[in-house]
């Protein structure tokens, strides 16, 4: 061998062991992790159950097409599929195509021609929001000449079109080739997020589009939308237009979301929840309060005396009246579980404080409510290193509770708050670093081997790059095709 | 020329008329060189704004500016990402506007080799990421020096020896006989003092690469040599390994100054031989030396300005290390001397590539008072932002456009 493979489609790029010499002193040690093929290729997050075999097929680009099984309950007027179908195929076939059709030319003896979708149940969810029972499983046997998708409802066809366009890789003669394949899939935990912060700095809509696929690439079914905050309110209401025009910034511009992309159309994961902030009691909301005589007498009234967190603990609890009565449910932050607010039972918890996150978790559960984990996922905190290994390691299970506690978690969020991001740094902050996450959270719970993680996620971060998306680099690299906007 | 249709252009971006009407005074450019003339073209660009209605202003300014350091670089690394030819360009632009004047471009090293030697071919056939899309042509070279220059810069090339040359052995196997396979994964390196050979490849290498100045590392592996422990007997070095360091250095640093270049090297040359001083003391140390080490890196500029020696400082300015940006503040309050011929930028590249090399780069670290610099710096950024550099945000707030 006299030098690194040239294909890292083909298999991952291998990296010399770095020499321990200048860096050093300047670095922390890092572990040099020598990549190499991993049997699973360069899928990820890694399915439930899978296998690949040896035996290898061709794609071409003018004889490929991806259709409609004949069984499935979802066909041409199933706009979320086709267009999906679309998508993919332009994923697979990234790069010029041959576009003449060989007409009439049969397959060759090892050509898959068709990826079949068939959606199993009687209703395949074609026209509604996913929720979070939504099954999201589905199953893929690629063959010759057929491959065959299996799910019972849409969102397990998008995941598996994923899971079938990363099974593609080139061979050294750059054609696209794809192993013969059984793969049986779903995911670990139901509720899997990624938090974007629009409000510290405006999120061009480009941008938060771009993000969204590559949450899509990433299985990744939750996008929670920070849109307003201190820094700036730019959610146009119908109701209350006034709040984005009243509330102007430094230079006295109003930046707003028009409504005509209505949040709904936007996001592909409903955003199910209403999340309510609530900042843990800072002393300018107290200066505020305490100051006007207004809300004193009215605390006298309420027999709160001088106590300022039961004044909170009243808002809250009016709030999430109103809320109930929006026919949604409510997801809150920590504090608000920890100021002892009266919850309904069907509150869903976000744990975010790093600092004993594991005692809270438990306590949480213990309380019977619903839970998401992110506290080990803050993203806007970065440092030099691969810094995804500290996000791929973490167990949300990882308290002291019963198994029925533990069933209460239903997954995390890596969350990017805004204070140091907008549109020129976001991307290549938030991926590949949010991959680690979707992994954790899709992936069964046995899958922590670090080393193959790394084989695979090398790979993949490079097709997130081929596809436009500007991830930064996981160490010492390249990518075949490398970044091209700048 | 090519400037002044560049600074219209930054500065009417909107503009393709040429019916702008000028409403009263001129503006005029002194300098004693085109430099000066850059710098000032820049500045200019930067006194002129616009009003709510788009109508373009600039104050009567006077102004009188000159550099305090002759010496004011950014370091990017190509080896361990390779960095494409437009993003190297885009980084020239954003280096201009922010005036500085040294592109000390670090292009190969262990992990790969992409210059393509017109000499040596195999170095990047065999080094480079990919022979054919991971490399640098020579009219690649060119175009990155020629579109310096139309901006004031100039173009530090770094070769690193005797250590940091992995992926020479690969390219040229007689370059390098030291600790083969030395790692499972068959890498190589350093290069190997003991032959005459070693010496005229460098020299033809040196030779061909346009405008070089040589940094090297003193190598710390040669014990096991055979070869070399032969070498050594025979010239007399008897088992006194840092005389053969110096002897490495002494005649490559001649091969530099035969091509009438200056060698700049990194601090630890000085360091190893401020500890061999016998040895030092009978070497004409004629370079520059680059302070990159962390702890009391003002003592070691002292050390080296005492004996004489020019200094570029780098330490206080290693992009690569990120941290929340209103960290810039941290690189703002460097105390500088009289002594320092200037300073350089490092951002090395083992977690920087095309995707995000911009706004780490551009995160507004390399500015002197911070409470006065912010408002200055946030407006800056925009400018930036405005001519297309990818500059991150310093904290929460928005840009007009």
């Amino acid at each position: 061998k006299t030098r690194p493979p040239a294909s890292l489609t083909n298999t991952p790029v291998l990296l010399p062991a770095l020499p321990v010499s200048l860096v050093t002193s300047v670095f922390p040690a890092t572990m040099a992790l020598v990549a190499g093929p991993s049997q699973y290729g360069s899928l990820w997050p890694l399915p439930q159950k899978v296998h690949i075999s040896d035996v290898s097929f061709k794609l071409s680009s003018s004889n490929f097409q991806i259709t409609d099984a004949k069984e499935s309950s979802a066909g041409p007027s199933c706009n979320l599929l086709q267009s999906a179908y679309r998508r993919y195929y332009e994923y697979v076939f990234v790069g010029p195509k041959n576009q003449k059709r060989g007409r009439d030319q049969p397959a060759g003896p090892s050509e898959v021609t068709e990826l079949q979708v068939w959606i199993t149940s009687p209703d395949s969810d074609c026209d509604s929001f996913p929720t979070e029972s939504s099954d999201e499983s589905y199953e893929l046997s690629v063959d010759q000449p057929v491959a065959v998708l299996k799910a019972p409802k849409v969102w397990g066809a998008l995941h598996g079109l994923e899971t079938f366009s990363q099974l593609v890789y080139e061979d050294e003669f750059g054609a696209k080739t794809i192993n013969s394949t059984v793969i049986s899939d779903f995911p670990r935990f139901a509720h899997r997020g990624v938090l974007l912060d629009s409000s510290r700095h405006f999120i061009p809509v480009k941008v938060i589009l771009a993000n969204l696929e590559t949450m899509a690439m990433n299985k990744f079914n939750i996008f929670h939308w920070h849109i307003v905050d201190d820094s700036s309110f730019p959610y146009l209401s119908q109701t209350f237009p006034q709040l984005s025009e009243k509330v102007r910034n430094r230079d006295g511009y109003r930046i707003r979301y028009f409504l005509r992309y209505r949040p709904n159309s936007i996001v592909p994961t409903e955003h199910r929840f209403t999340s309510f902030e609530t900042v843990p009691f800072p002393s300018v909301f107290l200066r505020v309060w305490k100051s006007n005589p207004d809300i004193q007498k009215f605390m006298e009234q309420q027999g709160f005396g001088q106590d300022f967190t039961k004044l909170e603990s009243f808002y809250i609890q009016r709030l999430l009246d109103i809320v109930t009565t929006t026919q949604k449910g409510y997801m809150i932050w920590q504090e608000v579980f920890d100021n002892g607010v009266k919850l309904k039972p069907d509150t869903v918890v976000h744990v975010w404080m790093d600092n004993g996150s594991d005692k809270e978790m438990a306590k949480v559960t213990a309380g019977g409510y619903t839970t998401i984990l992110s506290a080990p996922w803050y993203l806007d905190y970065i440092s030099i290193g691969q810094d995804w290994q500290k996000y791929y390691k973490v167990e949300p299970l990882n308290f002291n509770g019963t198994d029925d506690q533990k069933k209460l978690v239903i997954g995390g969020e890596a969350c990017l708050w805004g204070e140091f991001v907008d549109a020129t740094n976001l991307t290549p902050r938030l991926w590949p670093r949010a991959c680690a996450v979707a992994e954790r959270l899709w992936s069964a719970k046995e899958v922590t081997d670090t080393n193959d993680a790394f084989n695979r996620l090398a790979v993949h971060r490079c097709r997130l790059v081929e596809r436009g998306i500007p991830a930064q680099p996981l160490y010492t690299s390249y990518c075949p095709r490398e970044y091209k906007g700048i | 020329d090519a400037a002044f249709i560049r600074y219209h252009r930054l500065i009417f971006p909107d503009h393709t008329a040429d019916n702008l009407s000028v409403s009263a005074g001129h503006a005029s450019v002194n300098a004693e060189s085109v430099w000066g003339v850059l710098r000032g073209l820049e500045t200019f660009s930067q006194l002129v704004y616009q009003d709510d209605f788009g109508t373009h202003f600039v104050n009567r300014t006077d102004i009188e500016d000159s550099t305090q350091f002759q010496y004011r670089g950014l370091l990017l690394d190509t080896s361990r990402h390779y960095l494409p030819v437009p993003v190297i360009l885009k980084t020239l632009d954003a280096m201009a506007y922010s005036k500085f004047n040294v592109f000390h471009w670090h292009i190969v090293d262990d992990p790969s080799f992409p210059y393509q030697s017109r000499t040596f071919p195999n170095l990047s056939n065999k080094g480079a990421f990919h022979p054919v899309s991971h490399v640098y042509t020579q009219s690649d070279v060119k175009r990155v020096i020629s579109y310096a220059r139309m901006r004031g810069i100039r173009v530090l090339p770094e070769f690193d020896s005797p250590g940091h040359t992995n992926f020479w052995g690969r390219g040229q196997s007689d370059v390098d006989s030291l600790l083969q396979k030395r790692h499972p994964s068959g890498t190589f390196g350093p290069v190997n003092p003991a032959l005459p050979s070693t010496y005229q490849f460098m020299a033809s290498l040196f030779k061909e690469v346009a405008s070089v100045s040589t940094f090297f590392t003193v190598c710390f592996c040669r014990k096991s040599n055979p070869h070399i422990r032969a070498f050594m007997q025979k010239v007399g070095f008897g088992v006194d390994l840092p005389k053969l360091d110096a002897f490495y250095m002494e005649r490559i640093v001649n091969i530099t100054s035969a091509l009438n270049k200056t060698s700049i090297v990194w601090q630890d040359v000085f360091d190893y031989l401020n500890i061999h001083r016998r040895i030092w003391r009978t070497m004409i140390m004629d370079f520059m030396v680059e302070v990159w080490k962390h702890g009391c890196y003002l003592c070691e500029v002292r050390r080296l300005t005492k004996a004489e020696l020019r200094v570029i400082l780098a330490t206080p300015w290693y992009l690569d290390q990120p941290g929340p940006t209103h960290n810039w503040a941290r690189y703002y309050v460097v105390e500088q001397k009289k002594l320092v011929t200037g300073w350089g930028v490092n951002l090395w590249g083992e977690y920087v590539d095309a995707s995000n090399l911009a706004p780490r780069l551009c995160d507004e670290r390399q500015t002197s008072s911070v409470e006065r610099a912010f408002p200055r710096l946030q407006d800056f950024r925009c400018k930036l932002l405005r001519r297309g550099i990818q500059a991150e945000p310093l904290y929460v707030g928005h840009m007009q456009t």
